[in-house]
């Protein structure tokens, strides 16, 4: 008993301080040099001001926080479009088939999302691989421009984040209780009916968590817009990025990271707050 | 004409055939029971009638009409399901308008219609409850009024009563038959309680291994089974080997462990023909005895005597070394119904009131 109470101890502090180093400290880094003024010798200095946070509200960085906020929400949009019904026949699939359908989805996730992103940029290049089979099938006379469009952003965001919207609603899906869907069939509800009205409702909680895993990473996946749309869109991740290693603006860098933080908060917060209503108007 | 007409329907899950040419014919308002076993088709035969499954062969007629492919949603049948299925998203009011609603009839109508069922079901004043708010017996009702809110053709109910504590349940089956008064719907219910199925319905449809054993009143299934699967699952039964010895008109002469007894020929056994009696607990007659028994009685030795508050129930082991199972009721001029485990007595039982079956 005592040799578990001291494993568990051990555990935790392992955890606890691994925790610390890696993620409590950085973090608090970067909210203090977000206080902090640019310095280009050794990246920031006193005294303590609050400029970054003003400078933020510009129209200029407001523009690309808006244009961050419309991509993550399309992409959010099309990975729940996707997701949803790619979740619904993973979860309606007989039942040894679906370790293996799920096993597609998370494989890809074992190489690096770098990786797989050039893969997309080497299948839609001038010369890439759809152009050339579209050629070769006598499709098309002159090669589609697919790289470097908001097109090609978008196959990047949703390839690299469809994962995290099917896996919270399949979780949702494969629990639902079938004898719902046959209460409402014998009610008198068609099939459109039965998913409006029961099936939808009861899966909310998975679409929420679904579309926050794709919201926030969405906006800070600076490298597939700098790979894919050739670094002409700017997301709230590419403008962090190039404070710190191109214009060398440390403090302003952080108050962006400090604010895309809050961004998060707030938004998890919601999501806390309507899920345990739900789940508490759902159980006793 | 009947409400609904099962001709020759057969259904298969897998390689395992669940209901086997069954034909059924319920009639209009009638009190059905399907009544069996686990897995002996009864719950399929309600799902096959309410669009849920779909048979393999055969033919389902409702209200004379060929209805053997429509879908669920466009029966006019509602159900009762086991665990209630009851949408944990809505309130009381919304799971029991969800039908109407789907109807488009007139939000007007449909909060009177709700108000009405409610209050048949006893559930004033819950409207804006949520279900998981509701107590067991609560939600029970709530699932009755999402259907019969409908007006349904038929009401199927699929063991219903088989998740609440025992004083609920009999509470419950009470109300369930005032409510069938009341409505004229026709309903079908399935059960493996034969206490339920005895005393809720008009017919019984006793099931097994997907066919149908014996249809008929509580009364006649209770009192003459047509095979020994129906005496031994509905009721108590004691059933002795024997043979018989003569025959005389309405009766014949037996012999039961070296014992002769006259009983009813109601099935016209021949001389010499191998037979199965079957007897209730309750239409046994125990006699002490010191030596030996008089003619046409058993005799055996008390094994156990077990006194259950308003009978006293005994298991007597007789010469054979087969146990059976005695009732005795007390009554005014008979107070000693008490026995001594070991003492000897003798058994035996009013002409007429064995079932004689043909040896299977």
């Amino acid at each position: 008993m005592n040799e578990k109470q001291g494993f568990k101890r051990f555990a935790i502090f392992l955890n606890m301080t691994w925790f610390a180093l890696f993620v409590l400290a950085p973090g608090l880094m970067v909210v203090g040099i977000s206080f902090l003024t640019r310095d280009i010798s050794s990246f920031f200095t006193w005294p303590l001001t609050l400029d970054h946070y003003r400078e933020l509200v510009d129209p200029v960085y407001a523009k690309v926080l808006k244009n961050s906020l419309v991509y993550s929400f399309n992409t959010t949009l099309l990975c729940l479009g996707i997701g949803y019904p790619f979740a619904w026949f993973l979860s309606r699939a007989a039942r040894h088939r679906r370790p293996l359908l799920l096993m597609m989805v998370i494989i890809p996730f074992w190489t690096s999302s770098l990786i797989r992103t050039y893969a997309l940029v080497i299948l839609m290049k001038a010369n890439g691989i759809i152009n050339t089979v579209l050629a070769a099938a006598g499709l098309i006379n002159e090669p589609l421009s697919l790289l470097y469009t908001d097109l090609a952003v978008y196959v990047g965001l949703v390839y690299s984040l469809l994962p995290f919207m099917i896996l919270p609603l399949y979780a949702v899906l494969e629990k639902m209780d079938t004898r719902l869907m046959e209460a409402a069939r014998d009610l008198g509800a068609n099939s459109f009916q039965v998913f409006v009205h029961v099936v939808l409702p009861l899966s909310l909680p998975g679409v929420m968590a679904g579309c926050i895993m794709v919201f926030l990473p969405a906006m800070g996946l600076f490298y597939i817009p700098d790979l894919l749309g050739g670094a002409k869109t700017m997301l709230v991740g590419n403008f962090i990025k190039n404070q710190f290693l191109t214009a060398g603006n440390w403090p302003f860098g952080s108050a962006a990271s400090v604010f895309l933080l809050l961004l998060m908060v707030v938004m998890l917060g919601i999501y806390f707050f309507v899920s345990t209503r739900f789940n508490r108007s759902q159980t006793s | 004409m009947p409400v609904v007409s099962l001709n020759n329907v057969s259904k298969s899950f897998g390689s395992q055939k669940v209901i086997d040419n069954l034909c059924l014919d319920i009639l209009k308002g009638e009190f059905l029971t399907l009544l069996g076993p686990s897995g002996c088709g009864k719950t399929t035969v309600l799902r096959l009638i309410a669009g849920l499954e779909t048979c393999d062969s055969g033919t389902i007629l409702i209200n004379g009409r060929d209805q053997t492919r429509l879908p669920a949603c466009d029966r006019d049948v509602n159900t009762v399901f086991q665990s209630y299925a009851l949408f944990p998203h809505m309130n009381v009011f919304d799971n029991i308008a969800f039908g109407l609603k789907l109807k488009k009839i007139p939000a007007q109508q449909i909060r009177e219609r709700v108000r009405e069922t409610l209050a048949l079901v006893k559930l004033e004043g819950m409207d804006n409850r949520p279900i998981s708010r509701l107590s067991g017996g609560q939600q029970q009702r709530v699932a009755i009024a999402r259907a019969i809110v409908n007006q349904p053709l038929i009401l199927l109910l699929d063991e219903p009563l088989s998740a609440l504590d025992y004083k609920l349940r009999k509470q419950m089956r009470l109300d369930l038959r005032h409510l069938h008064q009341k409505l004229g719907i026709t309903f079908v219910f399935v059960t493996h309680d034969q206490e339920e199925a005895l005393t809720l319905s008009d017919r019984i449809v006793v099931m097994h291994n997907g066919c149908i054993q014996q249809t008929g009143t509580p009364k006649e299934i209770y009192e003459t089974p047509v095979n020994l699967f129906v005496a031994d699952f509905v009721g108590e039964s004691n059933i002795f080997d024997a043979r018989v010895t003569s025959t005389t008109g309405p009766d014949m002469e037996i012999r039961i462990q070296g014992v002769s007894k006259m009983v009813q020929n109601r099935r016209n056994f021949k001389n010499d023909q191998a037979v199965k009696v079957l007897l209730r607990p309750e239409d046994m007659t125990v006699e002490r005895t010191n030596d030996q028994c008089p003619k046409g009685f058993l005799p055996g030795q008390v094994k156990e005597m077990i006194y259950k508050g308003t009978t006293v129930d005994l298991i007597i082991r007789l010469e054979n070394g087969q146990d059976i199972f005695v009732t005795q009721f007390f009554n005014e001029d008979d107070q000693d119904i008490f026995y001594d485990v070991n003492e000897r007595v003798c058994i035996s039982w009013i002409k007429g009131w064995e079932v004689t079956l043909p040896h299977e």
